[in-house]
Protein backbone atom coordinates (compact mmCIF):
# COMPACT_ATOMS: atom_id res chain seq x y z
CA UNK A 1 0.00 0.00 0.00
CA UNK A 2 2.85 2.13 1.11
CA UNK A 3 4.58 1.52 -2.61
CA UNK A 4 1.54 2.60 -4.50
CA UNK A 5 0.93 5.90 -2.34
CA UNK A 6 4.41 7.17 -3.42
CA UNK A 7 3.34 5.97 -6.96
CA UNK A 8 0.31 8.20 -7.43
CA UNK A 9 1.80 10.95 -5.47
CA UNK A 10 4.97 10.62 -8.42
CA UNK A 11 1.96 10.06 -11.33
CA UNK A 12 0.09 12.98 -10.08
CA UNK A 13 3.24 15.61 -9.20
CA UNK A 14 5.08 15.38 -12.84
CA UNK A 15 1.40 15.19 -14.45
CA UNK A 16 0.96 18.88 -12.61
CA UNK A 17 4.31 19.77 -14.46
CA UNK A 18 3.95 18.44 -17.64
CA UNK A 19 0.57 20.30 -17.82
CA UNK A 20 1.96 23.58 -16.48
CA UNK A 21 4.90 23.67 -19.00
CA UNK A 22 2.32 22.74 -22.13
CA UNK A 23 4.76 19.87 -22.67
CA UNK A 24 2.73 18.17 -25.58
CA UNK A 25 -1.16 17.46 -26.46
CA UNK A 26 -0.93 14.25 -25.11
CA UNK A 27 0.55 15.84 -21.67
CA UNK A 28 -2.17 17.70 -21.37
CA UNK A 29 -4.56 14.27 -21.01
CA UNK A 30 -4.24 11.91 -18.43
CA UNK A 31 -5.15 8.83 -18.53
CA UNK A 32 -2.99 6.54 -16.54
CA UNK A 33 1.21 6.91 -17.80
CA UNK A 34 0.60 10.50 -18.80
CA UNK A 35 4.06 10.99 -17.42
CA UNK A 36 5.92 8.59 -20.12
CA UNK A 37 3.87 10.11 -23.19
CA UNK A 38 5.95 12.90 -23.96
CA UNK A 39 8.72 10.92 -24.12
CA UNK A 40 7.29 8.35 -25.91
CA UNK A 41 6.04 10.31 -28.71
CA UNK A 42 9.38 10.96 -29.82
CA UNK A 43 10.39 7.28 -31.37
CA UNK A 44 6.80 5.93 -30.89
CA UNK A 45 3.14 6.37 -32.25
CA UNK A 46 0.66 7.80 -29.50
CA UNK A 47 -2.25 7.85 -30.64
CA UNK A 48 -5.49 9.74 -28.55
CA UNK A 49 -8.40 8.37 -29.51
CA UNK A 50 -11.67 10.28 -30.16
CA UNK A 51 -14.40 10.37 -26.70
CA UNK A 52 -18.06 9.65 -26.92
CA UNK A 53 -18.36 13.34 -26.50
CA UNK A 54 -15.74 13.78 -29.83
CA UNK A 55 -18.14 11.84 -32.18
CA UNK A 56 -21.27 13.83 -30.98
CA UNK A 57 -19.09 16.84 -32.08
CA UNK A 58 -18.36 15.77 -35.16
CA UNK A 59 -19.14 16.45 -38.93
CA UNK A 60 -19.75 12.47 -39.12
CA UNK A 61 -23.14 10.96 -41.43
CA UNK A 62 -25.59 10.76 -39.17
CA UNK A 63 -26.03 7.45 -39.86
CA UNK A 64 -22.69 6.53 -39.15
CA UNK A 65 -22.80 8.10 -35.64
CA UNK A 66 -25.84 5.62 -34.64
CA UNK A 67 -23.74 2.59 -35.75
CA UNK A 68 -20.97 3.72 -34.32
CA UNK A 69 -23.20 4.54 -30.63
CA UNK A 70 -24.28 0.95 -31.25
CA UNK A 71 -20.71 -0.62 -31.51
CA UNK A 72 -19.67 1.68 -28.39
CA UNK A 73 -22.87 -0.11 -26.84
CA UNK A 74 -22.19 -3.53 -27.66
CA UNK A 75 -18.26 -3.31 -26.58
CA UNK A 76 -19.41 -2.02 -23.21
CA UNK A 77 -22.08 -4.02 -23.01
CA UNK A 78 -21.66 -7.30 -24.45
CA UNK A 79 -24.12 -9.34 -22.44
CA UNK A 80 -26.65 -7.92 -24.66
CA UNK A 81 -25.77 -10.92 -26.99
CA UNK A 82 -25.65 -13.50 -24.31
CA UNK A 83 -26.79 -16.43 -25.54
CA UNK A 84 -26.85 -16.11 -28.72
CA UNK A 85 -23.11 -15.05 -29.61
CA UNK A 86 -21.65 -14.93 -26.02
CA UNK A 87 -21.69 -17.76 -23.35
CA UNK A 88 -19.81 -16.48 -20.59
CA UNK A 89 -19.82 -13.16 -18.34
CA UNK A 90 -17.79 -10.90 -20.38
CA UNK A 91 -17.80 -7.90 -21.78
CA UNK A 92 -15.48 -6.82 -24.51
CA UNK A 93 -14.76 -3.97 -21.96
CA UNK A 94 -13.83 -6.70 -19.27
CA UNK A 95 -10.09 -6.46 -20.82
CA UNK A 96 -10.63 -3.90 -23.08
CA UNK A 97 -10.90 -1.32 -20.16
CA UNK A 98 -11.71 2.58 -20.91
CA UNK A 99 -14.13 1.82 -23.51
CA UNK A 100 -10.98 0.31 -25.04
CA UNK A 101 -9.07 3.50 -25.46
CA UNK A 102 -6.64 3.18 -22.95
CA UNK A 103 -2.98 2.26 -23.35
CA UNK A 104 -1.80 -1.07 -21.92
CA UNK A 105 -5.23 -2.12 -21.65
CA UNK A 106 -4.83 -3.51 -25.11
CA UNK A 107 -6.36 -0.51 -26.51
CA UNK A 108 -8.83 -2.01 -29.91
CA UNK A 109 -7.93 0.94 -32.57
CA UNK A 110 -4.02 -0.73 -33.24
CA UNK A 111 -6.29 -3.28 -34.63
CA UNK A 112 -8.04 -0.93 -37.31
CA UNK A 113 -4.55 0.49 -38.58
CA UNK A 114 -2.62 -2.89 -38.54
CA UNK A 115 -5.00 -4.90 -39.82
CA UNK A 116 -4.86 -7.12 -42.65
CA UNK A 117 -1.84 -8.98 -41.56
CA UNK A 118 -0.17 -12.09 -40.74
CA UNK A 119 -1.22 -13.92 -37.28
CA UNK A 120 0.19 -16.32 -35.65
CA UNK A 121 -2.07 -17.52 -33.64
CA UNK A 122 -3.95 -18.83 -36.91
CA UNK A 123 -1.40 -18.82 -39.09
CA UNK A 124 -2.81 -16.76 -42.32
CA UNK A 125 -3.62 -13.65 -42.99
CA UNK A 126 -6.97 -11.61 -40.71
CA UNK A 127 -8.69 -8.57 -41.03
CA UNK A 128 -10.56 -6.63 -38.78
CA UNK A 129 -13.64 -8.49 -38.47
CA UNK A 130 -11.73 -11.92 -38.41
CA UNK A 131 -9.73 -10.26 -35.25
CA UNK A 132 -12.73 -9.44 -33.73
CA UNK A 133 -14.47 -12.94 -34.74
CA UNK A 134 -11.68 -14.57 -32.69
CA UNK A 135 -12.71 -12.67 -29.81
CA UNK A 136 -15.91 -13.99 -29.81
CA UNK A 137 -14.83 -17.95 -30.27
CA UNK A 138 -12.51 -17.64 -27.64
CA UNK A 139 -12.54 -14.56 -25.01
CA UNK A 140 -15.99 -14.36 -25.15
CA UNK A 141 -16.65 -18.28 -25.23
CA UNK A 142 -18.80 -18.18 -27.82
CA UNK A 143 -19.68 -17.76 -31.61
CA UNK A 144 -19.00 -15.03 -33.61
CA UNK A 145 -21.64 -12.70 -35.95
CA UNK A 146 -21.48 -12.99 -39.55
CA UNK A 147 -19.12 -11.21 -41.37
CA UNK A 148 -20.58 -7.98 -42.39
CA UNK A 149 -23.80 -8.42 -39.96
CA UNK A 150 -24.94 -5.76 -38.01
CA UNK A 151 -22.81 -6.42 -35.22
CA UNK A 152 -19.72 -6.85 -36.76
CA UNK A 153 -20.01 -3.61 -39.28
CA UNK A 154 -20.92 -1.83 -35.87
CA UNK A 155 -18.09 -2.98 -34.07
CA UNK A 156 -15.70 -2.22 -36.86
CA UNK A 157 -16.91 0.81 -37.29
CA UNK A 158 -16.21 1.59 -33.25
CA UNK A 159 -12.60 0.56 -33.68
CA UNK A 160 -11.83 2.33 -36.95
CA UNK A 161 -13.32 5.41 -35.40
CA UNK A 162 -11.07 4.87 -32.02
CA UNK A 163 -8.14 5.25 -34.57
CA UNK A 164 -9.21 8.56 -36.45
CA UNK A 165 -5.95 10.14 -37.48
CA UNK A 166 -3.86 7.37 -36.85
CA UNK A 167 -1.31 6.86 -39.75
CA UNK A 168 -2.21 3.23 -41.25
CA UNK A 169 0.27 0.82 -41.13
CA UNK A 170 2.48 2.51 -39.01
CA UNK A 171 6.20 2.54 -39.40
CA UNK A 172 7.16 3.35 -35.80
CA UNK A 173 5.53 0.70 -32.30
CA UNK A 174 2.08 1.65 -30.68
CA UNK A 175 2.68 3.33 -27.86
CA UNK A 176 0.40 1.51 -24.87
CA UNK A 177 -0.10 -1.76 -27.17
CA UNK A 178 -1.39 -4.94 -25.81
CA UNK A 179 -0.55 -5.85 -22.04
CA UNK A 180 3.20 -5.43 -21.61
CA UNK A 181 4.01 -7.77 -18.93
CA UNK A 182 6.32 -6.34 -16.25
CA UNK A 183 9.49 -7.99 -15.50
CA UNK A 184 9.94 -11.34 -13.83
CA UNK A 185 12.18 -11.42 -10.72
CA UNK A 186 11.21 -15.36 -10.06
CA UNK A 187 9.68 -18.16 -11.82
CA UNK A 188 5.89 -17.83 -10.51
CA UNK A 189 4.86 -19.67 -7.33
CA UNK A 190 1.42 -20.97 -7.19
CA UNK A 191 1.15 -20.54 -3.50
CA UNK A 192 2.16 -16.98 -3.66
CA UNK A 193 -0.13 -16.16 -6.24
CA UNK A 194 -2.91 -17.57 -4.17
CA UNK A 195 -1.70 -15.50 -1.44
CA UNK A 196 -1.69 -12.96 -3.19
CA UNK A 197 -4.74 -13.37 -5.44
CA UNK A 198 -7.02 -13.47 -1.82
CA UNK A 199 -4.95 -10.43 -0.41
CA UNK A 200 -6.01 -8.43 -3.80
CA UNK A 201 -8.23 -9.61 -5.76
CA UNK A 202 -11.21 -11.90 -3.96
CA UNK A 203 -12.68 -8.56 -2.27
CA UNK A 204 -14.02 -8.22 -5.99
CA UNK A 205 -13.47 -11.58 -8.14
CA UNK A 206 -14.38 -13.79 -5.29
CA UNK A 207 -12.42 -16.38 -3.50
CA UNK A 208 -13.21 -18.99 -5.62
CA UNK A 209 -12.74 -16.67 -8.92
CA UNK A 210 -16.32 -16.73 -9.77
CA UNK A 211 -16.64 -12.97 -10.30
CA UNK A 212 -19.75 -10.94 -8.76
CA UNK A 213 -23.34 -9.91 -9.84
CA UNK A 214 -25.77 -7.99 -7.75
CA UNK A 215 -29.54 -8.80 -8.37
CA UNK A 216 -28.75 -10.48 -11.21
CA UNK A 217 -26.94 -7.76 -12.94
CA UNK A 218 -22.64 -8.29 -13.68
CA UNK A 219 -20.28 -6.38 -12.04
CA UNK A 220 -17.16 -7.92 -11.80
CA UNK A 221 -15.56 -10.53 -14.33
CA UNK A 222 -14.72 -13.93 -13.56
CA UNK A 223 -11.58 -14.61 -14.37
CA UNK A 224 -11.79 -18.08 -14.24
CA UNK A 225 -14.55 -20.95 -14.28
CA UNK A 226 -17.40 -21.32 -16.35
CA UNK A 227 -18.45 -17.40 -16.50
CA UNK A 228 -14.66 -16.63 -17.88
CA UNK A 229 -12.75 -16.84 -21.08
CA UNK A 230 -12.30 -20.52 -22.75
CA UNK A 231 -8.88 -21.71 -22.73
CA UNK A 232 -8.36 -20.28 -26.27
CA UNK A 233 -8.01 -16.73 -24.96
CA UNK A 234 -5.35 -14.58 -24.91
CA UNK A 235 -5.43 -13.74 -21.35
CA UNK A 236 -4.81 -17.62 -20.48
CA UNK A 237 -1.75 -17.24 -21.79
CA UNK A 238 0.32 -16.25 -18.48
CA UNK A 239 2.11 -13.38 -19.63
CA UNK A 240 -1.17 -11.89 -21.28
CA UNK A 241 -2.48 -12.04 -17.86
CA UNK A 242 0.23 -10.92 -16.05
CA UNK A 243 0.85 -7.91 -18.23
CA UNK A 244 -3.34 -7.19 -18.02
CA UNK A 245 -2.84 -7.44 -14.29
CA UNK A 246 -0.02 -5.17 -13.92
CA UNK A 247 -0.69 -2.59 -16.28
CA UNK A 248 -4.24 -2.48 -14.92
CA UNK A 249 -5.57 -4.06 -11.64
CA UNK A 250 -6.70 -3.63 -8.95
CA UNK A 251 -9.21 -1.61 -10.66
CA UNK A 252 -8.48 2.26 -11.03
CA UNK A 253 -4.41 1.72 -9.71
CA UNK A 254 -2.49 0.48 -12.82
CA UNK A 255 1.30 -0.64 -11.54
CA UNK A 256 0.23 -0.39 -7.91
CA UNK A 257 1.44 -4.50 -7.71
CA UNK A 258 4.83 -5.46 -7.88
CA UNK A 259 6.05 -7.18 -10.60
CA UNK A 260 6.17 -10.25 -9.52
CA UNK A 261 2.28 -10.42 -7.52
CA UNK A 262 1.41 -9.69 -11.14
CA UNK A 263 3.23 -12.62 -12.42
CA UNK A 264 2.53 -14.73 -9.23
CA UNK A 265 -1.38 -14.09 -9.42
CA UNK A 266 -1.49 -14.82 -13.09
CA UNK A 267 0.35 -18.13 -12.45
CA UNK A 268 -2.24 -18.94 -10.30
CA UNK A 269 -5.70 -17.87 -12.14
CA UNK A 270 -4.04 -19.61 -15.10
CA UNK A 271 -3.96 -22.80 -13.07
CA UNK A 272 -7.24 -22.55 -12.55
CA UNK A 273 -10.05 -24.42 -14.64
CA UNK A 274 -11.95 -22.49 -17.81
CA UNK A 275 -14.25 -23.51 -20.59
CA UNK A 276 -12.55 -25.98 -23.04
CA UNK A 277 -10.72 -24.36 -26.14
CA UNK A 278 -12.72 -24.58 -29.13
CA UNK A 279 -10.17 -26.28 -30.83
CA UNK A 280 -10.14 -29.18 -28.87
CA UNK A 281 -9.33 -31.87 -30.71
CA UNK A 282 -10.74 -34.56 -27.88
CA UNK A 283 -7.42 -35.18 -26.57
CA UNK A 284 -5.86 -32.69 -24.49
CA UNK A 285 -2.17 -33.19 -24.53
CA UNK A 286 -3.01 -33.88 -28.60
CA UNK A 287 -4.25 -29.93 -28.70
CA UNK A 288 -1.90 -28.78 -26.39
CA UNK A 289 0.85 -30.35 -28.85
CA UNK A 290 -0.75 -29.05 -31.96
CA UNK A 291 -1.56 -25.44 -30.70
CA UNK A 292 1.71 -25.69 -28.48
CA UNK A 293 3.75 -23.57 -31.03
CA UNK A 294 1.22 -20.67 -32.00
CA UNK A 295 -0.41 -20.96 -28.77
CA UNK A 296 -0.35 -23.29 -25.91
CA UNK A 297 3.10 -22.57 -25.19
CA UNK A 298 2.61 -19.43 -23.47
CA UNK A 299 -0.42 -21.38 -21.26
CA UNK A 300 -0.78 -23.85 -18.63
CA UNK A 301 -3.03 -26.26 -20.76
CA UNK A 302 -2.35 -29.58 -21.04
CA UNK A 303 0.23 -29.23 -18.10
CA UNK A 304 -0.27 -31.41 -14.29
CA UNK A 305 -1.24 -28.41 -11.77
CA UNK A 306 1.73 -29.92 -8.99
CA UNK A 307 -0.24 -29.59 -5.40
CA UNK A 308 -2.95 -31.54 -6.74
CA UNK A 309 -2.32 -33.54 -9.86
CA UNK A 310 -5.30 -31.85 -12.13
CA UNK A 311 -4.34 -31.87 -15.77
CA UNK A 312 -5.65 -28.28 -17.01
CA UNK A 313 -8.03 -28.66 -19.30
CA UNK A 314 -8.11 -32.13 -19.41
CA UNK A 315 -12.44 -32.25 -19.52
CA UNK A 316 -15.20 -31.82 -22.28
CA UNK A 317 -16.59 -29.15 -20.43
CA UNK A 318 -17.40 -26.26 -23.34
CA UNK A 319 -19.26 -24.07 -20.56
CA UNK A 320 -22.54 -22.54 -21.07
CA UNK A 321 -22.03 -22.69 -25.11
CA UNK A 322 -22.30 -26.39 -24.98
CA UNK A 323 -21.97 -28.17 -27.99
CA UNK A 324 -21.97 -24.39 -30.21
CA UNK A 325 -19.06 -25.05 -32.58
CA UNK A 326 -17.61 -21.28 -33.16
CA UNK A 327 -18.17 -21.23 -37.27
CA UNK A 328 -14.43 -19.13 -37.72
CA UNK A 329 -12.24 -21.95 -35.81
CA UNK A 330 -10.37 -23.58 -37.59
CA UNK A 331 -11.69 -22.10 -40.76
CA UNK A 332 -9.62 -22.31 -43.95
CA UNK A 333 -8.11 -19.13 -45.99
CA UNK A 334 -6.15 -18.88 -49.13
CA UNK A 335 -6.55 -21.99 -50.38
CA UNK A 336 -6.29 -20.98 -53.95
CA UNK A 337 -2.95 -19.12 -53.44
CA UNK A 338 -0.16 -20.74 -54.59
CA UNK A 339 3.09 -21.49 -52.83
CA UNK A 340 5.92 -19.28 -53.49
CA UNK B 1 -29.56 15.07 6.37
CA UNK B 2 -28.74 17.53 3.76
CA UNK B 3 -26.95 20.43 4.89
CA UNK B 4 -25.67 22.95 2.73
CA UNK B 5 -22.43 25.13 3.58
CA UNK B 6 -22.52 21.89 7.00
CA UNK B 7 -21.82 18.90 7.56
CA UNK B 8 -24.12 16.94 5.85
CA UNK B 9 -25.21 13.39 7.62
CA UNK B 10 -25.97 10.06 5.77
CA UNK B 11 -28.96 8.48 5.04
CA UNK B 12 -28.82 4.88 6.64
CA UNK B 13 -31.84 3.57 5.94
CA UNK B 14 -31.27 0.63 3.80
CA UNK B 15 -27.70 0.41 3.27
CA UNK B 16 -26.26 -2.92 3.97
CA UNK B 17 -26.39 -3.95 7.60
CA UNK B 18 -22.52 -5.43 7.03
CA UNK B 19 -21.49 -1.59 5.64
CA UNK B 20 -22.74 0.08 8.57
CA UNK B 21 -21.55 -2.28 11.06
CA UNK B 22 -17.74 -2.08 9.23
CA UNK B 23 -18.30 1.81 9.60
CA UNK B 24 -19.35 2.20 13.11
CA UNK B 25 -16.26 -0.40 14.17
CA UNK B 26 -14.10 1.92 12.19
CA UNK B 27 -14.68 4.78 13.84
CA UNK B 28 -14.37 3.09 17.10
CA UNK B 29 -10.91 1.93 15.91
CA UNK B 30 -9.72 5.17 14.76
CA UNK B 31 -9.72 4.06 11.40
CA UNK B 32 -12.52 6.76 10.01
CA UNK B 33 -12.28 9.71 12.12
CA UNK B 34 -15.47 11.72 12.75
CA UNK B 35 -15.83 13.97 15.66
CA UNK B 36 -19.97 13.48 16.31
CA UNK B 37 -19.96 9.82 15.27
CA UNK B 38 -17.00 9.10 17.00
CA UNK B 39 -18.92 9.89 20.39
CA UNK B 40 -21.59 7.56 19.42
CA UNK B 41 -20.03 4.92 18.06
CA UNK B 42 -17.98 4.35 21.46
CA UNK B 43 -21.24 4.01 23.26
CA UNK B 44 -22.09 0.58 21.23
CA UNK B 45 -20.48 -2.35 22.01
CA UNK B 46 -20.24 -5.30 18.82
CA UNK B 47 -24.38 -6.31 19.67
CA UNK B 48 -25.74 -3.45 19.60
CA UNK B 49 -23.71 -2.36 16.30
CA UNK B 50 -24.90 -5.66 14.75
CA UNK B 51 -28.55 -4.77 15.83
CA UNK B 52 -28.02 -0.71 14.80
CA UNK B 53 -27.12 -2.28 11.58
CA UNK B 54 -29.65 -4.47 11.07
CA UNK B 55 -32.22 -1.82 12.45
CA UNK B 56 -31.16 0.56 9.43
CA UNK B 57 -30.66 -2.09 6.80
CA UNK B 58 -33.99 -3.01 7.32
CA UNK B 59 -35.54 0.31 6.89
CA UNK B 60 -36.91 2.00 3.56
CA UNK B 61 -35.01 4.16 2.14
CA UNK B 62 -35.74 7.72 1.74
CA UNK B 63 -34.87 9.93 -1.38
CA UNK B 64 -31.49 11.70 -1.42
CA UNK B 65 -31.23 15.38 -1.00
CA UNK B 66 -29.02 18.29 -2.41
CA UNK B 67 -29.36 17.72 -5.84
CA UNK B 68 -32.69 19.14 -6.84
CA UNK B 69 -30.67 22.83 -7.87
CA UNK B 70 -28.35 21.55 -10.14
CA UNK B 71 -28.30 22.90 -13.43
CA UNK B 72 -28.59 20.00 -16.49
CA UNK B 73 -24.41 20.32 -17.57
CA UNK B 74 -23.76 19.21 -14.08
CA UNK B 75 -26.04 16.02 -13.89
CA UNK B 76 -24.79 15.51 -17.40
CA UNK B 77 -21.43 14.94 -16.20
CA UNK B 78 -22.50 13.63 -13.35
CA UNK B 79 -24.13 11.11 -15.07
CA UNK B 80 -21.14 10.45 -17.56
CA UNK B 81 -18.79 10.00 -14.48
CA UNK B 82 -21.24 7.47 -12.94
CA UNK B 83 -21.93 5.49 -15.53
CA UNK B 84 -18.98 5.67 -18.12
CA UNK B 85 -15.76 7.19 -15.90
CA UNK B 86 -13.67 9.63 -17.42
CA UNK B 87 -10.79 7.68 -18.60
CA UNK B 88 -8.76 10.42 -20.13
CA UNK B 89 -8.22 11.40 -16.27
CA UNK B 90 -8.18 7.39 -15.53
CA UNK B 91 -11.58 7.82 -13.42
CA UNK B 92 -13.23 4.25 -13.84
CA UNK B 93 -17.01 4.97 -13.63
CA UNK B 94 -18.94 4.94 -9.82
CA UNK B 95 -21.13 1.83 -11.44
CA UNK B 96 -17.97 -0.16 -12.07
CA UNK B 97 -17.56 -0.74 -8.28
CA UNK B 98 -20.86 0.30 -6.77
CA UNK B 99 -23.02 -1.61 -9.65
CA UNK B 100 -25.80 -0.91 -11.76
CA UNK B 101 -27.22 2.19 -10.92
CA UNK B 102 -24.96 2.70 -8.19
CA UNK B 103 -27.57 0.76 -6.01
CA UNK B 104 -24.28 -1.10 -4.13
CA UNK B 105 -22.41 -3.99 -4.48
CA UNK B 106 -22.23 -6.71 -1.17
CA UNK B 107 -21.02 -5.40 1.70
CA UNK B 108 -17.66 -3.60 0.44
CA UNK B 109 -19.30 -1.39 -2.39
CA UNK B 110 -22.22 1.02 -0.36
CA UNK B 111 -24.96 2.13 -2.34
CA UNK B 112 -24.65 5.21 -3.24
CA UNK B 113 -27.85 6.16 -5.58
CA UNK B 114 -30.19 8.33 -3.62
CA UNK B 115 -27.78 9.39 -1.10
CA UNK B 116 -27.67 13.07 -0.12
CA UNK B 117 -25.06 15.60 -2.16
CA UNK B 118 -23.66 17.43 0.74
CA UNK B 119 -22.56 14.01 2.31
CA UNK B 120 -21.44 12.08 -0.80
CA UNK B 121 -19.07 15.34 -1.29
CA UNK B 122 -18.09 15.52 1.45
CA UNK B 123 -16.58 11.88 1.67
CA UNK B 124 -14.99 12.13 -1.92
CA UNK B 125 -13.12 15.00 -0.69
CA UNK B 126 -12.08 13.53 2.22
CA UNK B 127 -10.84 10.46 0.11
CA UNK B 128 -9.03 13.17 -1.83
CA UNK B 129 -7.67 14.63 1.14
CA UNK B 130 -6.75 11.29 2.74
CA UNK B 131 -8.56 12.10 6.15
CA UNK B 132 -10.71 9.03 5.34
CA UNK B 133 -9.17 6.09 4.29
CA UNK B 134 -11.04 2.68 5.69
CA UNK B 135 -11.89 1.81 2.16
CA UNK B 136 -10.26 -1.79 1.14
CA UNK B 137 -7.34 -1.34 -1.13
CA UNK B 138 -7.55 2.17 -1.50
CA UNK B 139 -10.25 1.69 -3.74
CA UNK B 140 -11.83 4.69 -3.54
CA UNK B 141 -8.96 7.02 -2.55
CA UNK B 142 -7.15 6.52 -5.63
CA UNK B 143 -10.21 7.61 -7.92
CA UNK B 144 -11.34 10.39 -5.51
CA UNK B 145 -7.54 11.66 -5.65
CA UNK B 146 -8.07 12.31 -9.41
CA UNK B 147 -11.14 13.75 -9.35
CA UNK B 148 -12.02 17.95 -9.64
CA UNK B 149 -14.23 19.45 -7.39
CA UNK B 150 -16.36 20.30 -10.14
CA UNK B 151 -16.55 16.05 -10.42
CA UNK B 152 -17.30 15.29 -7.18
CA UNK B 153 -20.30 17.97 -7.53
CA UNK B 154 -21.30 16.28 -10.66
CA UNK B 155 -21.05 12.71 -9.01
CA UNK B 156 -23.13 14.18 -5.94
CA UNK B 157 -25.80 15.88 -7.44
CA UNK B 158 -26.76 12.85 -9.52
CA UNK B 159 -26.76 10.42 -7.28
CA UNK B 160 -29.02 12.73 -4.97
CA UNK B 161 -31.98 12.73 -7.51
CA UNK B 162 -31.58 8.64 -8.27
CA UNK B 163 -33.25 6.25 -6.91
CA UNK B 164 -31.82 4.24 -4.24
CA UNK B 165 -31.73 0.11 -3.96
CA UNK B 166 -34.90 -1.09 -2.22
CA UNK B 167 -33.15 -2.28 0.69
CA UNK B 168 -32.50 -5.76 2.46
CA UNK B 169 -36.37 -5.86 3.94
CA UNK B 170 -37.57 -6.37 0.33
CA UNK B 171 -34.86 -8.98 -1.23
Amino acid sequence: MSNYHRYIVIALSSSALAVGTGLSLYAANAFAQQEERADAALNQLVHEPPTMEDLEDSDLHPELKKVIRYGYDLFTNTQQLRGEYVFNDMNCSSCHLGEGRVPFSAPVWPAAITLPDFRGKNQHVNNLEERIAGCFAYSMNGTPPEYGSDEMLALSAYHQWLATGAPMYPDKPIYGRGFPAPEQPETPSYARGEAAYQENCAICHQEDGSGHYENGEYVFPAPWGDGSNNWGAGIARVETMAGFIYQNMPLGQPRSLTGQQAWDIAYYINSQERPQDPRYTGDVAETAERFGPTFHNRSLYGQTREHDGHVLGDHANFGEKGDIQPWNVGMPRFENLSEE
Amino acid sequence: MNIPGGESWPRLAGLNSNYIAKQLHDFKAGDRQNATMVTFANMLDDQQIADVAAYYSQLPATPGQGGDNADEALLARGQQLAERGDWNAYIVSCQSCHGPGGQGVGETFPGIAGQHAGYISAQLNAWKSDTRSNDPQNLMGAIAKRMSEEDIQAVSAWYATQPAAEGEATQ
